[in-house]
Formats: structure tokens, C-alpha cells, sequence
């Protein structure tokens, strides 16, 4: 009893004890690890895949009359079943004439409001902070570091496709 | 009565639970601590635990779903038995806990508890403090409207502008490239599971503290808190003039940990719950996003900062205003404790006070914002357009079809993003009044484009008219000088 317990004391002698002791610890590091890497890369997994960007059709070139700007929708291509309204994702998109468009992220660049456009005065103003912005997107006044947020177009078949997917930030400036 | 204590005792021969509360219960503090001041730390736990009994009692209902959530908030409004009065106690306690918790803040550095040996509480406090807006500001996106929407969008574009790591950062805070189905999840879990969990961890370490190193004693000006001697002092104190915690202390804890309950139930009866604002359907652009109270002064400081300071500011200030806070028992941890010794201490307090105030009151008043149906809901005062020419008038339409009033005011209403309007033909002349309005600057757009020649005139015209009828017009400074004369 009295050997035992001096083991126990000091679980780093080489005695069998002390080998267990050292085995449980390294056992319980191991289990540790194999847990916490797969916890910490499925909390960190929406980091992966940066480019969440995709071609999604916003209609017939016929229903944005040129040189006027519309509030356009779109279904957001990474949508998941339980996203209900938040799936569909506002644009401002202005046909310049012909097949000269402009396809603006109603994100406001300073802190993301949605910002409105007024077509007799042709600005583009956020009701957070009062960025201005003119027609072209350009940074008219106020807070803003930058123009607005500008989407990829292409014209296919008569119909307005804009690359949309995430988020506009600073960072990623679509 | 006998039948009680034999169960009484049956339970303590087995479990010995109340020998151990009678440790917290019974010890003994100084005398001087049994005061009005020393309130504020049980009244903000109690109203802890006031949201951990409301919190899971709207989680029997509340769906962390972007598609139903709503719905299940408006059900919890409207048709859940007393649904709508546990949102309210839900919504008034967090607004209570963050003041009161605050008042806690200040009442503990003013009295000096955060010198030697308490630094450890201190700092179990900041974290609490933080975690306690963390909540704030998750509770907030779960009321899924426009606002918690929106709200979300500015988090990611403050976060967004973290160099190289900011938009990794937004996508996990997201759950994904968009505010969406994952997003609420992610802060239902925050909110539900994660920050609760620390919250309860830091307090159990904030009250052990508070136990072992016994309350901090009423300070004396004069009286300097000294690392040798400072807990033989105390020990002695207590000793001396000491008195149990309960009741002699908890008195008064009693009385402000029901008053404070007291009175967010008469809030919640009287005013309600709180929202949901308007459905969260990002198509429906034609919203202004305000956050809750408590972030109020940092929306209105985004406004104010000038816009090549903001990035700095907004990336540097947060990590070095906490880092501050942790590091103050350790900056100032012995010396004098009384505030009446520390006037840098109080003016400290009073100075931040007083901005956070002044900028939560403009946050409410947005100044800077412009008042986006102005220029379609406000009629030209009836003053400013008697006995005008029909230019003029024309001018006056203009103005108003230009949504000018958006961001200037006339007779006191619009925007006041830009000057007033109303005596504006006293400052400015005919020719510096065109250059305005065709270059824009000093904040204003320039309108070169989008007005036509005959409207800048008209527009003009009208406004030479805006002065007081015994003021005259403005002057050039120095009329140009023409050659040969």
C-alpha cells in the first residue's frame, strides 16, 4: 500500500502508475484534438469558398426602359430552404441606352443601408448617415469612401444577367 | 412548524447545502458597505435572471428561422397567452440590465473597487459588461425586422474593413456570403447558448471574488490603499466594525433588486414589447435602420467622424477603449480610492458620460440624415411663396420637385443635413447661389447635370426672394474691378 501510494505521488516514475497516468493524460490530448479540429473548422466553414459569386437572370432587357433607373430582384443563387424573404436580393439597375447598363448594390458603401434613388434630382441618397451618390454610382457627398458597389452584366438572348451572390463590403466589393 | 424543520434537517444531514450558503450569507463585511450605493451589482443580477426566466419562456415559441421567425414574434405579440407581456419584461429587463449594469460600472470605480486586491473582479466585470452588450446587440438581430436586417448589413461593413481578414470575418459572422437562414441561426446560438453559458461562468468567478476578497469598504479620502498592508487593514476593519451580510447588508439589496424588477414589469405593462418593426424582406428598401439605444452613440459617431479618420477609429477604438478598461486596475491599482481625491477619475467619467449622451441624442434626432419624403410631404411655407413673380414660384417648384428639402429645411421643416434655407438670399448672392447649385461642395451635391439652365434660374430666383423683409441681400465682398476704370 505504502509503494503504491508514492507512485501515486509522483506519476512521472517510470512504474506502471505512472505509465497509466501519462497514457490517460495523452489519450484525453488525442480524443481533445479530434475534437475540437473538426468543432473549430465547421464553426470557421462558412470562411471557405470566397468566390460565392453566379450569373442569375433579372429579365427581358424590354422591362428597364433606357435611360431610366428601376429597383430590380433577384433570387440569391446560395439560398438555403429556410431563408424565406431573405433570399431575394434587391438591385438598382440603370439601362444608360441600348445595351449600356448599370447594375448598382442598393448597399450603400459606408455602412451598408439600403440607399433609395430619386429620379427627378438623379441621386442616390442613404437614409443612415446621408451618402449622396449621382446617377453613375459616383460618391456625390457625405460619409461614403467610394462609389457604389457595381454587379457584373452580360446580355444574353434579350435578357439582363447580373453576377450577384454576396454581400457587398469594402472587402469584397461584390 | 416541527414538521418543517425535521425535513429541514433530514435534507441538511444529507446534502449540507445550507451550511454552505450560510458561508455567503453570514460573513461579515465592513459596516460602511451596508448603503444605497452598493445596490447596483444584485439589482443587475437579479435582472439576469428575470431574462434567463423570460428568455426561455419566448424560446417555447420564437422560430430561429428567417422564414417564420417573424410570424412567431407577431404570434408572440398577439395571440400567445401573455405573449406579448413576456417580450416586453424580455425587452425592458435587457434595457434595464445595460443601464443598471452600468451604473454598477461607475459606482465601483468611483469607490475605488478596482485598486489592489481586486483586479480580477474588475476584470470579470469588463467582460461582463461586454458580454451583456454582446447579447444586446445578438437579442436585437433576433427580433428579425428591417432593422435587425439592416443591422446586420452595417456589422458586416464595419467588420468588412479589417485588412486582409475582413471578409473571412464577415462570412463566419454570417454563416455564409449573405444575410440569410444562416445568419439567424448563428446569433440564436450566441444569444441562446454561448454568451449565456460565459455570462453565468464570469459571474460565478465575479461573486467568488467578491467572497474571498470581501466587499470593497467605503473609502475615506486619505486613506491609501498600500499592497503590504491593505488586507490586514481590511481584516481587521471587519473584525472590528463588521456585520453579516445577511441581513444587515442584504437589506438594502432587497429593497433595489425589487424596485428595479418592479419597475420593468410597469414598463412592460404600461408600454409593451417592442417591435417587430417592419418584415424583413430586403426588397422593401424604403427603410431607415436604427439600432436599440445602447449602440445609438456609435451610429451617430460614424455619422460625425470625418470619413478618412472612420476606418482607423472604427477598427483601432473598440480593441483600445477595452484594452483600457482591462488595464486600469493595473495602471491605477493602489493610491487613493475616494473620488473626492480623484478628480481625474470623475472628470474621466463625467467626459464620457457626457459624450455618449450627446451622442445617443443625436443619434435620435439624425441630423445628418436626410429626411427622405420631405421633399413629396411638406408643403412650401404660404409665406415664401405670397406675392411672388411667376418665375419665382416656378423656382419654388423646383425646389420642392428636386427633393432640395430632403436635406434643407424651409419654416423649420425638412432635413437638416444641409443649412436652412429660410434667410439664405442674406448670405449668398445671385452668382454664388448658381455656383452652388451647378458645383455642389461643402457636402452638397452638384446639380450641373440634373438641372436644366431654365430651372437653375427659376430656382435661383426663388431663393434671392428667401430673406427677412428688413434684411437686405448679400453683398460681394469686393466688386470686380473692370478694366479701364
Amino acid at each position: 500500500m505504502c509503494a503504491d501510494r508514492d507512485s501515486f505521488a509522483s506519476p512521472s516514475t517510470s512504474s506502471r502508475r505512472g505509465f497509466l497516468f501519462k497514457l490517460g493524460l495523452a489519450l484525453n490530448v488525442v480524443a481533445a484534438s479530434l475534437v475540437g479540429v473538426p468543432v473549430i473548422g465547421y464553426i470557421l466553414g462558412p470562411a471557405r469558398g470566397r468566390s460565392a459569386q453566379a450569373w442569375i437572370k433579372l429579365g427581358p432587357l424590354g422591362s428597364f426602359p433606357e435611360g431610366q433607373t428601376r429597383l430590380a430582384t433577384y433570387e440569391n443563387p446560395l439560398r438555403v430552404a429556410w431563408d424565406g424573404a431573405t433570399a431575394t436580393i434587391p438591385c438598382w439597375v440603370r439601362r444608360i441606352d441600348g445595351e449600356r447598363f448599370q447594375i448598382f448594390a442598393v448597399n450603400c458603401a459606408h455602412l451598408g443601408c439600403p440607399v433609395r434613388w430619386f429620379a427627378q434630382s438623379r441621386l442616390f441618397m442613404c437614409p443612415c448617415h446621408g451618402g449622396v451618390y449621382y446617377e453613375d454610382g459616383s460618391r456625390a457627398s457625405g460619409p461614403p469612401p467610394r462609389g457604389l458597389f457595381e454587379y457584373e452584366y452580360q446580355i444574353r438572348d434579350g435578357e439582363l444577367w447580373v453576377q450577384g451572390g454576396q454581400i457587398p463590403t469594402l472587402s469584397e466589393p461584390v | 412548524m416541527g414538521l418543517f424543520r425535521a425535513i429541514g434537517h433530514w435534507f441538511e444531514e444529507r446534502t449540507g447545502l445550507g451550511g454552505i450558503l450560510a458561508i455567503p450569507m453570514e460573513h461579515r463585511v465592513p459596516r460602511s458597505t451596508a448603503s444605497w450605493a452598493y445596490v447596483f451589482g444584485s439589482a443587475t443580477m437579479i435582472l439576469f435572471v428575470l431574462q434567463i426566466v423570460t428568455g426561455i419562456c419566448l424560446a417555447l415559441v420564437y422560430v430561429p428561422s428567417p422564414d417564420q421567425a417573424y410570424e412567431s414574434l407577431e404570434y408572440l405579440n398577439y395571440q400567445a397567452v401573455l405573449g406579448w407581456y413576456l417580450r416586453a419584461i424580455h425587452f425592458w429587463g435587457s434595457n434595464a440590465m445595460v443601464l443598471v449594469m452600468t451604473l454598477h460600472m461607475i459606482q465601483v470605480f468611483l469607490w475605488g473597487a478596482h485598486k489592489y486586491p481586486r483586479e480580477l473582479t474588475w476584470i470579470a466585470g469588463v467582460l461582463l459588461f461586454l458580454c451583456t452588450l454582446g447579447m444586446a446587440f445578438t437579442g436585437q438581430v433576433l427580433r428579425w425586422d428591417q432593422d435587425a436586417y439592416w443591422g446586420l448589413g452595417i456589422g458586416s461593413s464595419i467588420i468588412a474593413r479589417v485588412p486582409f481578414a475582413g471578409s473571412t470575418l464577415v462570412h463566419v459572422l454570417l454563416g455564409g456570403p449573405i444575410v440569410a437562414g444562416r445568419t439567424l441561426s448563428r446569433f440564436f446560438t450566441l444569444h441562446v447558448f454561448a454568451i449565456p453559458g460565459l455570462l453565468i461562468g464570469l459571474i460565478g468567478v465575479h461573486l467568488w471574488l467578491v467572497l474571498r476578497l470581501g466587499i470593497n469598504e467605503w473609502p475615506m479620502p486619505g486613506r491609501l490603499v498600500d499592497r503590504e498592508t491593505y488586507r490586514t487593514q481590511y481584516e481587521e476593519e471587519v473584525k472590528k466594525d463588521g456585520v453579516a451580510f445577511f441581513p444587515a447588508a442584504a437589506r438594502k439589496d432587497m429593497i433595489a433588486m425589487g424596485v428595479v424588477v418592479l419597475l420593468v414589469l410597469l414598463c412592460a405593462a404600461i408600454f409593451g414589447p417592442h417591435g417587430p418593426g417592419g418584415v424583413p424582406d430586403p426588397t422593401i428598401i424604403d427603410t431607415t435602420p436604427k439600432p436599440d439605444f445602447y449602440f445609438l452613440s456609435l451610429f451617430a459617431l460614424f455619422a460625425l467622424l470625418p470619413p478618412w479618420t472612420e476606418t482607423a477609429i472604427l477598427l483601432i477604438g473598440p480593441p483600445l477603449a477595452i484594452g483600457f478598461l482591462l488595464a486600469l486596475p493595473f495602471l491605477a491599482g493602489t493610491g487613493e480610492k475616494s473620488w473626492r481625491r480623484r478628480p481625474v477619475s470623475v472628470l474621466g467619467v463625467l467626459l464620457i458620460l457626457l459624450t455618449v449622451i450627446t451622442l445617443a441624442t443625436l443619434g435620435v434626432i439624425v441630423p445628418w440624415s436626410p429626411v427622405m419624403d420631405a421633399w413629396s410631404g411638406l408643403p412650401t411655407p404660404v409665406a415664401y411663396v405670397r406675392g411672388r413673380s411667376p418665375l419665382e414660384l416656378q423656382g419654388a417648384l423646383v425646389l420642392q420637385n428636386k427633393q432640395c428639402r430632403n436635406c434643407h429645411s424651409l419654416g423649420g421643416e425638412g432635413g437638416r443635413r444641409g443649412p436652412a434655407l429660410d434667410g439664405v438670399a442674406t448670405r449668398l448672392t445671385q452668382d454664388q447661389l448658381i455656383r452652388q447649385v451647378l458645383q455642389g461642395g461643402g457636402n452638397m451635391p452638384a446639380y450641373g447635370k440634373n438641372l436644366s439652365p431654365a430651372e437653375v434660374t427659376a430656382l435661383v430666383a426663388f431663393m434671392q426672394t428667401l430673406r427677412p423683409a428688413n434684411q437686405s441681400p448679400a453683398r460681394t465682398a469686393i466688386l470686380p474691378t473692370t478694366p479701364g476704370r
